[in-house]
């Protein structure tokens, strides 16, 4: 990882996105990938990379940019910024494997209206400098990463009784073909959220007093 | 080039493979503004018409960047165009009609970033449908769209009157019921498949 903890807010800004302000488990922001391309394990895994690799190059840009920008026309050009990055992954993934790139179909060109990417150019990128942006670029990329791995983890070892492609379920498991298909995309993500609150609310019992707010 | 009947299209976009519940494209305001079904078919109607003027950009676009030979323009030129209509469409129902334009309110430019629009201009491309088969698509995907979104507020008016625990309330609970409403859509699998 490229990140280094030398810059207490950058670290700050890095772990923010991971897991206090987790893009899909508590911002629930970019819904379409989360479910759509998450019936396996590495196709969940590609798309949190691609969406990453676009996230942390569009921070850099816009905060690099934020003084040039007029304000009038700013969502316009992130969105054009954004569409850049995302043609040049949509080459690179299909550069490098043609398989993976038709299994995702349409969902890569996609990553321009996730709304993940906008939000996070408008909130942070267009107004702090570039290290920290890159850093929140980073964090929240990974976090999605990290979400979109959970829910093709989930739903390709109780679909499909295999984990990245490698049985990890004895034979005898009858797999739950509703796990793969769409409706198991909303049940698992309900699923997860139903967890997250959970624990939350344990949480907030055990310390009597509410987490605090950022 | 694509050559399914119009009438396989159609049902295809609208039930087989609904946007929302089987592509899952659209599944913020899916989500955000179904609550209540007056909005819900409002929002269905601002969308079936954005989807057609953005199918019928779409096709031009695409049209005049095969002839210049740049296919690598296409995404950047798709949200671009995609947007401005968004932009003309809400000027033209302004100046045409107040009434209409106060009813839909801050639906209309938050369809900009709809994934629906952008994903159907996609989906188009990559079929090679012309120009006909490209405006039925478009009308069967705002139908569909409409048709999840009511289905949907309906079912969440009478969820609000439910007695619910603490941690399921919200986006969870929303969730679990878009589930059950795809499985309901999978009964259609094959109708289309003429």
């Amino acid at each position: 990882m490229a990140a280094e903890p030398r810059d207490i807010t950058g670290a700050d800004d890095l772990v923010r996105g991971l897991w206090r302000e987790n893009p899909v488990f508590v911002q629930v922001l970019g819904m379409c990938p989360v479910l759509a391309v998450t019936n396996s394990a590495v196709n969940g895994l590609t798309m949190g990379l691609a969406t990453l690799f676009v996230l942390v190059l569009s921070n850099t840009l816009v905060s690099l940019l934020r003084d040039y920008i007029p304000r009038q026309v700013r969502i316009a050009t992130f969105i054009l910024i954004i569409a850049t990055f995302v043609t040049v992954v949509d080459y690179l993934i299909q550069a490098f494997s043609l398989e993976l790139h038709r299994s995702l179909g349409a969902f890569i060109s996609l990553i321009v209206v996730n709304c993940l990417i906008l939000s996070r150019a408008e909130a942070f990128a267009s107004r702090h400098g570039p290290l920290r942006s890159i850093m929140d670029g980073l964090g929240m990329g990974l976090g999605f990463t990290l979400a979109l791995l959970c829910m093709g983890a989930v739903r390709e070892i109780l679909g499909n009784g295999s984990l990245f492609g490698v049985a990890v379920l004895p034979s005898a498991f009858q797999p739950w073909i509703v796990m793969v298909l769409p409706g198991g995309g909303f049940f698992t993500l309900g699923a997860w959220l139903l967890l997250i609150n959970f624990r939350k609310q344990q949480r907030a019992k055990t310390l009597a007093v509410p987490v605090e707010q950022p | 080039m694509s050559d399914d009947s119009l009438w396989t299209i159609f049902i295809n976009a609208t039930l087989v493979n609904n946007f929302v519940l089987a592509y899952f494209l659209g599944i913020c305001p899916f989500l955000g503004v179904s609550s209540k079904m007056s909005t819900a078919t409002r929002m269905g109607a601002a969308v079936t018409f954005v989807m057609l003027v953005a199918s019928l950009s779409a096709y031009g676009i695409n049209a005049l960047l095969e002839w210049l030979g740049a296919p690598y323009l296409r995404l950047i030129s798709y949200i671009v165009v995609i947007a401005s209509a968004v932009q003309f469409v809400e000027m033209f129902v302004k100046k045409m009609s107040p009434t209409l334009f106060r009813a839909l309110g801050i639906f209309l430019p938050l369809i900009t970033t709809n994934c629906a629009i952008l994903g159907l201009a996609l989906f188009q491309t990559n079929r090679g449908y012309n120009l006909l088969q490209c405006l039925v698509f478009a009308a069967g995907a705002g139908a569909g769209f409409t048709l999840a979104l009511v289905l949907m507020a309906g079912i969440r008016e009478k969820l609000a009157l439910a007695q619910l625990s603490d941690i399921v309330q919200g986006t969870a609970i929303s969730l679990m019921v878009a589930g059950i409403l795809s499985l309901a859509f999978m009964g259609f699998a094959g109708l289309g498949a003429a």
